[in-house]
């Protein structure tokens, strides 16, 4: 992080004359976009490095490792946990929201500044000190918790029930209540700014499709994270105050009964942990929709089809993501009756999400053509991202259907689902977003050519990699299994599968070294980017504006996907501009 | 509600399509003074005064709107606990929920804060007295601060006695040998006033901060934003007091 | 050692619901495969055809069917699909959750302990003995507390493998000593958390008779992998057999050997 001021003001952008100076411990929104976006690179790399000691363990337990020897079960699981934790938390929910809101949200609703940028500054530094928070616990003694990124009480609850649950345990639950506190301030920033930061004409309806993703994902992050900081809190009082919020009565643990019993119950957890779990996810994947159909948009030179549409569908999302989250519990002991509920609101779920990749295959396939279909490493990304969403998606819709989940439950068939979707989806959107704005980080271009091969790998090895496990699932092999041999282990068949998805998630991770060898040398060599590089609409690419130089307050004059010739304006030669900017004046007065 | 010392632009607007939230392109709107445009060329003013202010309380609005959630989240474990229990041995149902009697020293308590509600509120309309708001923005003198400031004081004073007087009732219930653990009901009735206590803390750190920031702050604007906003969150912890009394005092 | 799961697809079936389970699943697998691969198509001629370049369109002619033709009919099919969808499989869930076990179903009790499943039989007297947590002791034999001072437990019998007769439904209770457990077994298309401080019913029916591993699904600790046990479903003869010979063990003398 050291080496943040030298990257915001590099050969940059900001180092022209006149644009502000950006500084380490600044509060201007794009040093504390890229500094998100550093501290989730950060995250991702150790989460990457963690998802391979773990693969790697998975298939030969008894390997020796340099230095520590052969890990036990319970490394596998404190490293699933914590892979889990860097990855939904600190990678999918800081990168997307938080780090690309920070560098473009302003910009591109024609406002100069976040609504509250001490507020928002305070937010990262929050953030960061979460994640210290969370990293300590690998270090203490018993190690990271073990019990998986939902953390079930009573295993969660009692200090007794592992190792990790101890210390580990304790950290981890801080560190998530850290960062509840931090996803709020940055949230209520968002939001005022969107709210009440826009330029004139800048309407609701006239906003790019990342802006409202970001405006649902503050929402949902307002309502969801409030909830899992009351259900930290009181897992909290059941760990070190002897109350009995999720403690049944009648524990006995290690063959001895606990004199503490109440009659805590273990689903209230469930239900208010997945009441935010499920909005989390959203969270996690709406910036990438929104970002998805802007880069198709741009890369095909035509409108987004069905504008309206995806904004109804993404407040659709967001509203019904409030009240799916019980699909997380078929089989943990809820009412059969509720389970049928929650199936039929997961199915409605479905619709606005299948109507998101009909707009974007829409707008694919249009027959409005004016240039060749630009295949820029953003759109790789972007089209990558239609892909395994769809992949992804549709296995959600099996899952929710209570009676098949509760074969599918816990197994690898989940795994599967939810790596496709989140984990490769959300990839994807992110590397799209930094391919596409990376001239707004550094002022050049990350190179195309190696951006190829990188998208290639990581198209491919994420295929290899995690389609196969809807295979180990059907085959009924639970999650968190440190190991499928051993003297009781009845799932050795599966071996030589998972084996071959180890190798296959090993290219996958290495794969990313192109990315960070892309970013390390196009920050130095790479191509100085011409203004607007990528002839988009939106406005963080509007002239001065994308240098952070000041300019002349902005007027909005039309939608946010106006590609090719539209009605109205003077007709220009397809191959010179077949875009209107949002602040490009109408060509004669409306 | 009282209004600014400038009353918001009504600029002649052609509204051709009627979007949301149309802010439409017209340079030649009012912009008054104070505002936060005015040591810039942030191009912010054309809003009006009034815009740092909406600003604000919509950030704090979105705030306490998070925190209720947080609330609700206990309040619904509140159900939920209620309700459980478990067979014993016997296969008897049993419950470790014992109603709690609250103690009497809340209804006194609610009263204060009721009453504090009343006082932060009139010391927040002072703020926004036109002719000691225009005195103060010339730079003669404090009116509006001096208005306030007893107010404020008065504020600061039933808060702290409101807290005081939660945690006598702390201390009465611990006399009853009703602690943090004991009973779920207990759990919940500490845990959800001493979240709400803490809340009313960050209050009176708040009030503190306007009563500091009145003589303190060089911009008009930002007095007041203090002051509002302190106030409102205030209502709120009030409001949401009530809720939460009305829940410990009535579903037992 | 029991059967091992087959690798990579569905697992051999032996019980009464799971043929029709796995026909839904398999149906559901077919055809969004189908639907997955149609959208993959696309995807990939979307992105061929459009590489072809300029080629001078005639915007109103399009403006007027695309809305329909790409999103709106699609749309529909795709709400008709997932209603079907959630709608057929829910008369599956309903025989397996709403309906309880027929009156005659078979009592067994499996409960989890880290990390281990012990399962109970009610006895002759068909009712399960009070358990007491503070009695718990399985060194000593007795690993559930079961309640010297009842009557009713006297006659239980705890067993570290489930055996089951073919052919006749079982009732099923769930429960766990510690933290939560995933009571799993593949072949018998059944699934349903054992969580402390809850009594949890299902039922099934095994049918074919064999050896089935029993898995833990909810990461219960560090020995969670290692949570395994086995089911034998044997002719209903060959189980009363079994039951005797246990229920003989359990005369005072062989007290000891109530764990197995
Ligand atoms: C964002 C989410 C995310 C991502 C990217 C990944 C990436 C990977 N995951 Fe992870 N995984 C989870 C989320 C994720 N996972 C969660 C939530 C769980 C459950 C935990 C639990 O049960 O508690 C889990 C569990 C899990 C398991 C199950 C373990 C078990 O239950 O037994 C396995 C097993 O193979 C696995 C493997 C991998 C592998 C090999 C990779 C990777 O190695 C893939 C290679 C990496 C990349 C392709 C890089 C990704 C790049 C980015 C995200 C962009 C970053 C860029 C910038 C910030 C600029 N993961
Ligand atoms: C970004 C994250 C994300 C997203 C978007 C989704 C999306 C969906 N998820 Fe997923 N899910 C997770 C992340 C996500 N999920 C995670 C992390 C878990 C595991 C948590 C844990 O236990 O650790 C999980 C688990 C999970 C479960 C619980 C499984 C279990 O534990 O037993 C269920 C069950 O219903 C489910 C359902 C769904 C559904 C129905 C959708 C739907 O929204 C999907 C909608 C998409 C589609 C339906 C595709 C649309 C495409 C088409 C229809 C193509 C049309 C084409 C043509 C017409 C040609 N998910
Ligand atoms: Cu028991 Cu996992
Ligand atoms: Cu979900």
């Amino acid at each position: 992080m050291s080496d943040m001021p030298r990257i915001a003001r590099g050969a940059g952008p900001a180092s022209t004359p006149g644009a502000p100076r950006l500084r380490l411990f600044s509060t201007h929104h794009r040093v504390l976009g890229i500094e998100y976006l550093l501290l989730s690179l950060l995250a991702v790399a150790l989460g990457t490095l963690l998802s391979l000691v773990m693969r790697i363990r998975l298939v030969a337990p008894d390997w020796h490792w340099p230095l520590v020897g052969v890990l036990p079960p319970e490394s596998y699981l404190a490293l699933v946990t914590m892979h889990g934790t860097l990855m939904i938390f600190f990678v999918l929910t800081i990168a997307p929201l938080s780090g690309f809101a920070n560098l473009v949200l302003p910009e591109q609703i024609g406002a100069r500044h976040m609504a509250f940028p001490r507020l928002n500054a305070a937010s990262f530094w929050l953030t960061l000190l979460s994640l210290v928070v969370l990293l300590a616990a690998f270090v203490v003694r018993g190690g990271a918790p073990i019990s998986g990124w939902t953390s079930y009480p009573p295993l969660s609850a009692l200090a007794g029930a592992g190792p990790g649950q101890a210390l580990g345990m304790d950290l981890w639950l801080v560190s998530l209540g850290i960062f509840c506190i931090a996803s709020w301030l940055g949230a209520v920033n968002l939001l005022v700014t969107i709210l009440y930061e826009r330029c004139p004409g800048m309407r609701l309806m006239r906003m790019p499709l990342t802006v409202w993703a970001w405006l649902v994902a503050s929402v949902l992050v307002l309502i969801s994270f409030s909830v899992l900081l009351a259900a930290l809190l009181m897992l909290l009082c059941d760990r070190h105050a002897g109350t009995s919020f999720f403690l049944p009565a009648g524990e006995v643990l290690n063959g001895v009964a606990l004199a503490r019993s109440g009659d805590g119950s273990p689903l209230l957890w469930l239900h208010l942990f997945w009441f935010f779990g499920h909005p989390e996810v959203y969270i996690a994947i709406l910036p990438g929709m929104g970002l998805t159909s802007s880069l198709l948009a741009n890369f095909t030179r035509r409108p987004i089809l069905g504008y309206p549409l995806m904004v109804a569908t993404t407040l659709a999302i967001g509203a019904l993501g409030l009240v799916v989250w019980g699909h997380h519990m078929f089989v943990s002991g809820i009412n059969p009756y509720a389970g049928t509920a929650f199936a039929l609101t997961t199915m409605a779920i479905a619709v606005p999400s299948a109507a998101k990749v009909l707009s974007w295959l829409g707008t694919l396939l249009g027959r409005q053509r004016r240039a060749p279909l630009r295949l820029t490493t953003p759109m790789l990304f972007a089209l990558g991202f239609v892909s395994l969403f769809i992949t992804g998606g549709l296995t959600g819709p099996i899952l929710a259907q209570p009676a098949l989940d509760s074969y599918l439950h816990n197994t690898f068939f989940v795994v599967a689902h939810f790596h496709l979707i989140m984990g490769m989806a959300g990839a994807f959107s992110i590397f799209a977003g930094v391919y596409y704005w990376f001239p707004l980080m550094s002022g050049r271009l990350l190179s195309e050519r190696l951006g190829r091969w990188h998208f290639l790998l990581t198209f491919v090895g994420a295929y290899a990699t995690f389609f196969p496990m809807h295979f180990a699932g059907l085959a009924g092999e639970p999650r968190h299994y440190a190991q499928l041999t051993g003297t009781t282990s009845s799932l050795a068949g599966l071996l030589p599968l998972q084996r071959g998805i180890t190798w296959a998630a090993m290219v996958l991770a290495t794969a990313q070294l192109l990315f960070l060898a892309n970013l390390v040398v196009s920050l130095r060599r790479g191509r100085l980017a011409p203004a607007n590089p990528w002839q988009a609409t939106t406005l963080e690419w509007a002239p001065l504006t994308w240098q952070l130089l000041p300019t002349a307050e902005r007027h909005v004059y039309r939608g946010p996907y106006e590609y090719g010739p539209a009605k109205g304006y003077c007709r220009m030669e397809p191959a010179q501009a077949d875009f209107k900017m949002q602040c490009d004046e109408p060509a004669e007065p409306e | 509600m009282p209004a600014t010392f400038t009353p918001r632009p009504q600029a002649d607007i052609e509204r051709k399509d009627p979007g949301f939230g149309g802010k439409p392109p017209l340079d030649k709107r009012p912009t008054g003074g104070g505002g936060e445009g005015d040591s810039g060329d942030d191009g912010l003013h054309r809003r009006g005064p009034r815009e740092l202010l909406d600003r604000y309380r919509l950030g704090l609005f979105f705030m306490l709107a998070g925190d209720l959630m947080f609330f609700i989240a206990l309040v619904s474990a509140f159900f939920v606990r209620q309700s459980a229990g478990h067979f014993d041995p016997r296969e008897n149902y049993v419950t470790d929920w014992q109603p709690l009697r609250v103690p009497p020293i809340l209804w006194v308590n609610t009263a204060i804060l009721l009453l504090s509600s009343v006082t932060i509120e009139t010391a927040r309309r002072q703020l926004f007295h036109e002719m000691d708001v225009i005195e103060e923005w010339l730079g003669m003198g404090r009116p509006a601060a001096k208005r306030a400031l007893p107010w404020l004081l008065a504020t600061l004073a039933l808060g702290s006695l409101f807290l005081a007087g939660q945690c006598v009732a702390w201390k009465q219930l611990q006399a009853e040998r009703l602690y943090f653990a004991t009973n779920p009901n207990s759990y919940f009735f500490y845990i959800i006033t001493g979240s709400h206590a803490l809340h009313l803390a960050i209050g009176l750190v708040a009030l503190l901060a306007a009563l500091v920031g009145l003589y303190r702050l060089r911009r008009v604007q930002l007095r007041q934003i203090l002051v509002d906003c302190t106030a409102w969150y205030w209502h709120t912890m009030g409001v949401l007091w009530l809720f939460l009394f009305a829940l410990l005092v009535g579903f037992q | 050692m029991p059967a091992s799961l087959r690798t990579g697809w569905l697992p051999p079936d032996g019980s009464l619901h799971g043929p029709q389970l796995d026909r839904l699943l398999e149906s559901n697998l077919a055809v969004l495969l189908a639907l997955l691969l149609l959208a993959q198509l696309l995807l990939l001629y979307g992105v061929l055809r459009s590489r072809r370049g300029v080629d001078a369109a005639h915007p109103a002619v399009e403006a007027r069917t695309s809305a329909w033709r790409t999103e709106t009919l699609p749309l529909l099919l795709c709400c008709l699909l997932f209603a079907a969808m959630a709608i057929s499989s829910q008369r599956l869930w309903a025989a397996l959750r709403y309906q309880g076990p027929a009156p005659g179903a078979m009592q067994v009790e499996a409960v989890g302990v880290q990390f281990q499943w012990y399962f109970r039989y009610p006895g002759p007297d068909g009712r399960f003995g009070f358990v007491r947590p503070a009695l718990v002791n399985a060194a000593a034999g007795n690993p559930l507390g079961l309640d010297p001072n009842d009557r009713r437990s006297g006659d239980d019998i705890v067993s570290s493998v489930l055996v089951l007769p073919a052919g006749r439904e079982v009732d099923l209770r769930l429960r766990a000593h510690d933290v939560i457990h995933g009571f799993f077994i593949p072949g018998m298309r059944l699934k349903q958390n054992a969580v402390p401080g809850l009594l949890l019913h299902v039922h099934f029916t095994p049918v074919v008779g064999g050896t089935y591993p029993i898995l833990c699904t909810q990461v219960c600790g560090s020995g969670h992998a290692r949570m395994q046990a086995v089911l034998h479903v044997v002719p209903p003869g060959e189980f009363a057999t079994w039951l005797a010979g246990r229920e003989r063990a359990l005369t005072p003398a062989a007290e000891e050997g109530a764990r197995q």
